[in-house]
């Protein structure tokens, strides 16, 4: 079981579940954010915080601690 | 036939302020929602003798009450029943722009979709065919590109009776099984999170449903934005890049443009209007009084505050413009790690750096931020960052008594200021502020180039609020300072035997272990909120030098018999640092009372930093005693 915290930039990934919990839960699913979304990982911030990912071909920023609750299928 | 209401919805970032400042132009109004900071805009359209009302919501992912915008949107279509309500949505980005559309399809009010950014969704490879997407979405669809005029007049052409009847009469099957479903779930008894989920899930089937139909996604380019973004955000090259940004920034604010046009307008505040003025009052006859009073009090006064103006309009058009390019986000993203450790988002940053320039420009940019308890805090904290109009009095006593010296100690003042705002930003997180922290989750907008007409409009809304409090608040407070200054019980008087004098012998005594008790101090300390700059100026007049030279260590050489006696190496560090952190000045308050809409708070923050400032410069003096630097 991998999270999206672990995935490199570059790779693409299905979302499997979205551990998220509270509000946040339904404003990343809001984004898009959900089980079965594609997401590509496009950088690092340079401190090594917060990531960019591509997602319903829109670039969206957040942290590690939340990408951590993002379990994922490598493509 | 009465005027039409129409209400402009959409995503962040679609281009809808744009069409708003097209389609209002200079018949538009900003004002506040109601005790919130978040803008609320209003404007009119004339139509040969139709008048179309139109407010620009604010922009909102969803209607889904996650955040205050979002409050603000649902309550709007709810309660004030806008006849048609225009949806802007990003064809570059049409999936997700298209949630909120179902959101507002769901409630039934009249939609007109306008297609914007159909060129970089032509890019992307995406073609619609908009007579589907209309037949599936069960609404009217248009396709307008903000920046064309053939896009804009086709949009002005919608809005009238004819498009409110056909919204909403119109429905397809597609949208009737969704909305059905919807309700469904909703009476399903199931756990409500869950439902939510479930209604979530179902409304990004319906768009996929609707796209399967309307969208012939071709394969796109990697296009110029990726490149620049690559480059921009660099993991080696970020960094570098955005310090030089922020360094261009300040250049052009301070030295280029803003502070030059600055010094122009002072120099013929203080010498060409002043001239004039005393000169068209001794010819009219005025009495003594009054020639004070236009020249002493409100000349030099509400001068003091507009001279600022050039500074802020430049900084807030650069703003404005870096703002319209998508790189203020990268801000956010590059500086998040940095604003996290101390508990606020990386959007915090940026009004943090203004700071250093002008605390009243940091606190209007507080609004960027996302929720309204960040909001507070970093208005809260923004003071600390050392403004622009301290370092004078800082340059001043770093002269006189830590000359070679003068640098180190600069530093530490603005370090300690840093300090501070960080030490009370944690303290306001995890005391009146408490509560589940909001995960940061932000778009990065491609790159555009934003049109000249929105910058600028921008630019002209933050310095028209400025402009106004100087024509209100400080033109009262300079002439309340004026006569407290220039009078006393018995009559008119000197400074030294002024009410204001008096007053700053009352006060003096709260400074006793500070090492500056002084009623002179006391005074500075005063007329230092209606201008921080006013310290050094008024120490000037009570220590009965002139006219204080404009550079530092000539000023220090007038005043070192005077001030020299008065004050220790220790106590003017002590004197500094409570130049730092008290309170604010009139012009900072005035913004902090606007931008909070409440003089609670305006008070609080008026107060704590004083408290705070007191304790502090407390602590530095007896401590310094303590070890030996007394003398």
């Amino acid at each position: 079981m991998i999270t999206l915290k672990d995935v490199k930039p570059g790779q693409t990934v299905l979302v499997d579940s979205v551990k998220v919990t509270g509000q946040a839960r339904g404003r990343f699913m809001a984004m898009g954010i959900m089980k079965g979304t594609k997401l590509k990982v496009i950088k690092v911030a340079p401190m090594g915080d917060p990531i960019e990912v591509l997602v319903k071909s829109y670039n969206l920023s957040f942290r590690k601690a939340e990408a951590e609750q993002i379990i994922v299928i490598l493509q | 036939m009465s005027a039409i209401n129409v209400a402009l919805a959409g995503n962040p970032n679609t281009g809808k302020s744009t069409i708003f400042n097209a389609l209002t132009g200079a018949r538009q109004h900003i004002g506040n929602w109601p005790g919130v900071t978040v803008d609320k805009k209003v404007g009119q359209l004339i139509k040969g003798n139709k008048q179309v009302n139109i407010v620009d919501l604010p922009g909102t992912y969803s209607l889904s009450a996650y955040s205050l915008e979002e409050r603000i949107v649902k309550d709007y279509l709810v309660d004030e029943k806008p006849d048609l309500v225009v949806n802007v949505v990003d064809a570059s980005n049409i999936e997700r722009n298209l949630y909120l559309t179902v959101q507002l399809l769901e409630l039934g009010v009249p939609t007109l979709i306008t297609l914007n950014m159909m060129d970089e969704a032509k890019s992307k490879g995406y073609e619609f065919d908009i007579e589907v997407l209309s037949q599936q979405l069960g609404t009217p669809v248009i396709s307008s590109v903000a920046t064309s005029k053939d896009g804009l007049q086709q949009l002005i052409n919608s809005l009238d009776s004819s498009t409110v009847k056909q919204s909403k009469e119109v429905g397809s099957p597609l949208l009737a099984e969704h909305i059905k479903q919807v309700a469904a779930l909703r009476k399903s008894g199931k756990d409500s999170e869950l439902v939510e989920e479930e209604i979530i899930e179902s409304r990004y089937l319906f768009i996929n449903n609707v796209l399967e139909k309307a969208l012939v996604a071709k394969e796109g380019v990697q296009s110029w934005n990726d490149k620049l973004d690559n480059f921009v955000t660099n993991r080696i090259l970020g960094l570098p890049i955005f310090i030089a940004i922020m360094y261009l920034l300040f250049q052009a604010t301070f030295a280029w443009v803003g502070q030059p046009i600055s010094d122009l307008l002072d120099e013929f505040v203080s010498t060409n209007l002043t001239d004039w003025a005393s000169g068209a009052l001794i010819a009219i006859g005025a009495a003594d009084w009054l020639q004070s009073l236009v020249i002493d009090g409100i000349i030099a006064g509400v001068g003091s505050v507009v001279v600022f103006v050039p500074l802020i309009f430049t900084l807030f058009f650069l703003i404005s413009f870096l703002d319209g390019t998508g790189y203020m986000a990268r801000v956010a993203f590059i500086m998040d790690r940095a604003m996290n450790r101390i508990g606020l988002s990386g959007k915090a940053f940026l009004p943090m750096l203004i700071g250093f320039g002008c605390t009243v420009p940091a606190i209007m940019g507080a609004r960027a931020l996302d929720t309204e308890r960040d909001r507070r805090i970093a208005v809260l904290i923004a003071p600390f960052m050392s403004c622009g109009a301290r370092l004078p009095v800082y340059a001043l006593f770093a002269a006189l008594f830590f000359p070679g010296r003068e640098s180190v100690v600069v530093l530490s003042l603005y370090l300690l200021g840093i300090a501070m705002a960080i030490l009370m930003g944690l303290v306001f997180k995890s005391t009146y502020f408490k509560g589940e922290a909001e995960p940061f989750l932000m778009e990065l907008p491609p790159y555009r180039i934003p049109t000249m007409k929105t910058v600028l409009l921008q630019t002209w809304e933050k310095g028209k609020a400025f402009l106004i409090k100087a024509g209100t608040i400080i033109f009262s407070m300079s002439v309340l300072i004026w006569l407290l200054s220039s009078y006393n019980f018995s009559g008119p008087a000197e400074m030294q035997d002024s009410l204001l004098a008096a007053i700053g012998g009352v006060i003096a005594p709260l400074f006793a272990f500070h090492g500056f008790g002084s009623w002179q101090s006391g005074v500075a300390v005063l007329t230092g909120i209606l201008a921080k700059e006013a310290v050094v100026s008024t120490l000037g007049v009570l220590y009965g030098v002139a006219e204080v030279a404009e550079e530092a260590v000539a000023a220090a050489t007038q005043m070192k018999a005077s001030i020299g006696a008065t004050f220790t190496s220790l106590s003017a560090y002590a004197f500094m640092v409570f130049t730092l952190l008290y309170t604010p000045c009139m012009a900072v308050l005035g913004t902090i009372k606007k931008e909070l809409g409440s003089w609670k708070w305006t008070l609080f923050a008026a107060a704590y930093t004083f408290a705070l400032a007191w304790i502090v410069s407390l602590l530095i003096y007896q401590g310094g005693l303590l070890l030996g630097f007394g003398g």
